[in-house]
């Protein structure tokens, strides 16, 4: 590919190629769904309306799509905090680590779906069993790639750390996040997309509100339209998260992309 | 105790009957040394002789397998909070995600400075070693000798009562390096700091020290503790132009050069 000039026509092209998938399958479904009319499958330019109607007018916004998202954040946030906790000190402690692998390997071969019953029994229908939910299926990816950061921690810079006495805070703030947070970066955004699945699963089975709720129940009510409104927000929602994840996460390892196109640069 | 002046410096390091061995690889055996507060020594050796391990081992960061290392007249058990070391790794001792400047002062946030003071150390620090105009730099937008010169400033503005260098000129072209000589002489004499400083140039070694403790044999030991008695003062042209420096350095390589000679040495001095 020749390199584009102008800024402008550079941004655009970024667009088109984040853009071509979401544009073909819609013409590709408003075109379809035209031909035949199927109670299943509504018409696009339906569900499209009916998303305006039951979400921005209706309200849908602030009943359904917020708690969602409060709800994710929640059980997102105590997930990066505890995985990157415990991988820290699973990390640092390789004897202990080793002794509690079968408990950490089997808590996470274990399928999501199979701790609803559980989490239903111990903490009912309402918020705290979503959240802890969420939180104790996306953390795993975080804390195992935590571990493996920390590890990564050059032996000489652990002298450093010794001979300096750096104080077990500066350590963990200055030394060992930085040295993790790519290894970090990666696993959160595995675990941010679990977090969303998870979620929605959780919703479905729980207290009114949230869009897992909102979809089951319009299915169970047979409001096909409304259900597939619920689908399209939904994935907007899980787009727009991730993109803006990217962006975070972008802007926090600055200096490792810096770094790796530098050397890389070096080297070529 | 009362009376020790100047001329006779209390010793601040003991090195008693130092061995060390990884498993079953006997490296260091049976090291005797004193080193005196203010004093320079250069540690010279043969590579793979173990003086990396030595020093880690003078530093707390490897206990000794048999002997001790006594620290003001205390055995040490980890590293002592008044010692400064300028690693032979210098490339992975620094943090890549920390500017220069951050990389300095990090040490000094962990001994409880503020804010304003430590920046300002620090700054003053990479000033010292030439590299004003390059703070806010990460360790890898700097050349080797830089970085070199950025775990020095380190080491310099964390203020140690002995700072232990393993190689620290090893990098940095002739020209830095003879301005590095000068200011580790510079800082001992202002600030009365204790430098021990492993480094494979015997020119260096003599140019630099009080004393060069040569080692050799296998397992290694001090083939001998070299006094150099060219003054405190010293000039990179007139020092070496002396008599004496040519002489001293020659017995220093030749004791490297033939470690069996290290006996014979002893017997000619009549000591
Ligand atoms: N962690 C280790 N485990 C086992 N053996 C080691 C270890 N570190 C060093 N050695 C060995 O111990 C010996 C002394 O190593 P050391 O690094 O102390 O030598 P050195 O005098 O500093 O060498 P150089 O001048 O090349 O830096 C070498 O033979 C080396 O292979
Ligand atoms: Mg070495």
């Amino acid at each position: 590919m020749k390199p584009t000039r102008n800024p402008w026509a550079r941004t655009g092209a970024g667009l088109a190629w984040h853009l071509w998938l979401p544009v073909l399958l819609v013409a590709g479904s408003l075109l379809l769904s035209q031909q035949f009319s199927s109670h299943y499958f509504p018409p696009l330019r339906t569900i499209a309306e009916q998303t305006w109607v039951i979400w921005f007018d209706g309200g849908g916004m602030a009943e359904n799509l917020l708690p969602s998202l409060l709800r994710l954040l929640a059980g997102f946030c105590a997930a990066v905090v505890a995985g990157v906790l415990l991988g820290t000190l699973l990390g640092l402690m390789p004897r202990t680590e080793e002794a509690l692998r079968p408990l950490t390997d089997s808590f996470r071969a274990i399928p999501g779906a199979a701790l609803l019953p559980i989490a239903l029994m111990f903490f009912g229908t309402g918020e705290a069993m979503k959240i802890v939910l969420i939180a104790f299926i996306s953390m795993w990816p975080i804390m195992l790639n935590t571990i493996d950061g920390v590890r990564s921690v050059n032996p000489t810079l652990g002298q450093v750390m010794e001979s300096f006495k750096l104080r077990p805070l500066d350590r963990f703030w200055h030394i060992y996040l930085p040295a993790a947070a790519p290894q970090v970066f990666a696993g959160a955004r595995t675990a941010l997309a679990i977090g969303v699945a998870v979620m929605v699963v959780v919703e479905m089975f729980g207290t009114p509100g949230g869009l897992g709720y909102f979809i089951r129940h319009a299915q169970e009510n047979f409001q096909v339209v409304a259900m597939w409104t619920g689908m399209l927000v939904l994935g907007v929602f899980g787009y727009l998260l991730n993109a803006l994840f990217r962006a975070f996460e972008k802007r926090i390892l600055n200096w490792h992309h810096a770094m790796v196109a530098h050397t890389q640069g070096a080297s070529s | 105790m009362t009376d020790t002046n100047k001329a006779a410096p209390e010793p601040l390091l003991h090195i008693d009957n130092l061995g060390f061995s990884y498993g079953e690889k006997e490296i260091l055996r049976g090291l005797d040394a004193q080193i005196g507060t203010g004093e320079l020594v250069c540690i010279v050796g043969p590579s793979g002789a173990g003086k990396t391990t030595l020093l880690q081992c003078l530093s707390g960061l490897r206990p000794a397998t048999s002997g001790a290392v006594r620290f003001r007249g205390r055995p040490i058990a980890g590293p002592p909070a008044e010692m400064a070391v300028v690693f032979q790794d210098y490339s992975h001792s620094l943090m890549p995600w920390l500017s220069a400047l951050d990389n300095v002062a990090l040490p000094l946030k962990s001994a409880g400075l503020g804010k304003k003071e430590r920046q300002q150390r620090a700054l003053e620090a990479l000033e010292e070693v030439g590299l004003a105009g390059s703070e806010q730099k990460y360790p890898w937008q700097l050349s080797g000798g830089m970085q070199q010169r950025v775990a020095i400033a380190r080491a310099l503005a964390y203020r140690p009562a002995v700072i232990v260098m393993d190689e620290p000129f090893a990098s940095v072209d002739a020209q830095t390096r003879a301005d590095l000589e000068d200011l580790t002489l510079r800082v001992r004499q202002h600030l009365d700091i204790t430098v021990l400083l492993v480094t494979h140039d015997i020119d260096e070694a003599v140019y630099l020290s009080d004393r060069v403790m040569v080692l050799a044999g296998k397992p290694t030991t001090v083939a001998d503790m070299i006094t150099v008695d060219l003054g405190r003062e010293r000039d990179q042209i007139e020092t070496k132009a002396d008599p004496r420096f040519a002489g001293l350095r020659s017995q220093v390589y030749r004791l490297i050069r033939r470690p069996d000679a290290a006996d014979a040495a002893l017997a000619a001095s009549g000591r």
